[in-house]
């Protein structure tokens, strides 16, 4: 399993062609304290750079692209019960999606930890 | 909220240091770098308030004094830009109030306190909004008459404590502060310092608003903090205890478009001031105050958990748009979305189903009554 990132702060698991999304911990804390998820149907079709999801703080709503394209094979829904997770795990139990890859090369335009964390520190 | 200043050139209030000894994020706001949150976050400060005490840096409004010769003069010229008694205000007295324009809108929403002490007879102490200085300041000017001198205090902080317990913080510091009704203020020593001390603020919680010389204002500041019930709040709990609290946030739920009867403040409009008018627009305020608004800010609750924010279009179910969200976000006390908005007169009924339009989906919301949360506001016990 590889974790790659994206500059929307987005963490990106795969495990053969299913990729798990979520939010990463400096987007989290970026947000303030998280009050509403909305995710996607699972079945629906994402392109690259879709609107996945939405979450909102007390503050403003913020919208989740898709990191990568693909079909959404499953939704967490318990984040829409308890929105708070994402601030208390947002890179384990609070993932947002599962897509099932749709063209792996994607991937490519993602960076590995190290580049994400280099790139945080420069925000 | 205002939008950010995109000048670039931000002013700071005398807390700045310490906003940032403190962890705050600082955003621009109103031409000032102000805290937003501080490190225990939007939820917890405004938990805190409502709990036990949250203390508020609001630098950034506008203090001012009118002078005039006596109570009565500077009043009654006030009296023609505002459509609140100021006349029989009494000493000590705080009322808020709103600048008007010919029209009947509202220029900016402010507090007006009679100073307590015979000394300063002929003063009214001011606090506008931040965002409105430039606004307010050259209409007090133009609009008052030559015997009364607008002073704009600029060497001046201003602290707000709030919340259960905050009148009992201050008066360990200031001890007549707990002598205040709603409503009051006084001059006053905190440490041997000299302030303006007001029993009121923008939470509906219980709590005052001190008026402090610039260079004291960060040994104050952290005389209250080293209290454990007080902890500092920044602007983002500050915008969701007014909201709960049904309170007007001047540039979003109040502009100039806007009258006090449509926006819901007609308790600022006294039996006087409403049956003599004499105030700006006078003729639609009253014609709005007989014949009723065309439009209405109103309290909306909505069923889910989604909030609605600013701008959203407020529909009849299945029908056409009936108004606008001027504020909406989450309520923390309540676990809720909450939000004010304008609707057609026709439909500001409480009880009223409405949907809210967000993301292209209808929410459906009820027009409900405010205060979200009810008032705590100080009341002082009848003498025998």
């Amino acid at each position: 399993m590889t974790t790659y990132y994206s500059k929307d702060h987005e963490w990106i698991s795969v495990d053969g062609d299913t990729a798990t999304i979520g939010i990463t911990g400096y987007a989290q804390e970026q947000l303030g304290d998280v009050v509403y998820v909305e995710l996607p149907e699972v079945g629906k079709a994402l392109s690259k750079g879709d609107e996945a999801a939405v979450v909102e703080s007390v503050k403003a709503a913020s919208e989740v692209y898709a990191a990568v394209g693909g079909e959404v094979v499953e939704a967490n829904d318990a984040l829409v019960d308890e929105p708070a997770k994402v601030n208390d795990d947002p890179e384990g139990a609070a993932w947002f999606i599962k897509v099932k890859l749709a063209d792996a090369g994607e991937l490519e335009d993602l960076m590995d930890a190290a580049a994400y964390k280099a790139y945080v520190d420069t925000l | 909220m205002a939008g950010p200043d995109v000048s670039g050139d931000l002013k700071r209030t005398p807390l700045y240091d310490l906003h940032i000894e403190l962890g705050a994020r600082m955003v621009p706001f109103a031409g000032y770098e102000m805290p937003v949150q501080y490190p225990s976050g939007i939820m917890n400060e405004h938990l805190h308030t409502r709990a036990a005490a949250g203390l508020f840096d609001v630098s950034h409004m506008g203090q001012a004094i009118l002078h005039g010769p006596d109570h009565e003069t500077t009043a009654r010229a006030l009296e023609a830009l505002v459509p609140s008694n100021m006349m029989e205000l009494g000493r000590g007295k705080q009322r808020y109030t709103v600048l008007l324009n010919g029209e009947g809108g509202i220029v900016d929403d402010l507090m007006v306190t009679r100073p307590l002490s015979q000394d300063r007879d002929g003063q009214l102490l001011l606090v506008v909004n931040a965002a409105r200085k430039d606004v307010d300041y050259p209409l007090l000017k133009a609009g008052l008459p030559e015997n009364i001198r607008l002073e704009i205090l600029e060497d001046r902080a201003l602290i707000a404590v709030q919340g259960p317990e905050a009148v009992a913080v201050v008066a360990a510091h200031a001890p007549a502060a707990a002598d205040l009704g709603f409503m009051s203020g006084d001059f006053m020593e905190f440490d041997g310092i000299a302030c303006h001390i007001a029993r009121a603020g923008y939470t509906g919680e219980d709590g005052v608003e001190m008026s402090v010389p610039a260079g004291t204002a960060e040994a104050i500041a952290r005389a209250l903090l080293a209290d454990e019930r007080v902890k500092p709040v920044g602007l983002g709990a500050r915008d969701s205890l007014r909201l709960e609290a049904g309170l007007c946030l001047y540039g979003h739920d109040l502009d100039e478009t806007t009258s006090p009867v449509e926006g819901a403040i007609t308790f600022a409009m006294q039996k006087r001031r409403r049956e003599e008018g004499g105030f700006p627009g006078a003729d639609r305020i009253q014609a709005e105050l007989r014949d009723g608004p065309g439009r209405l800010r109103v309290g909306l609750k909505l069923e889910g958990r989604a909030p609605a924010r600013e701008g959203a279009e407020i529909r009849l179910p299945g029908g056409p748009v009936v108004g606008t969200v001027t504020s909406g976000g989450f309520a923390p006390t309540l676990g809720a979305p909450i939000a004010m908005g304008y609707v057609a007169a026709e439909h500001s009924a409480v009880g009223t189903k409405l949907d809210l339009v967000v993301r292209g989906k209808d929410l459906p919301a009820e027009v409900v009554d405010m205060p979200f949360v009810p008032n705590r506001y100080y009341r002082k016990p009848k003498t025998a």
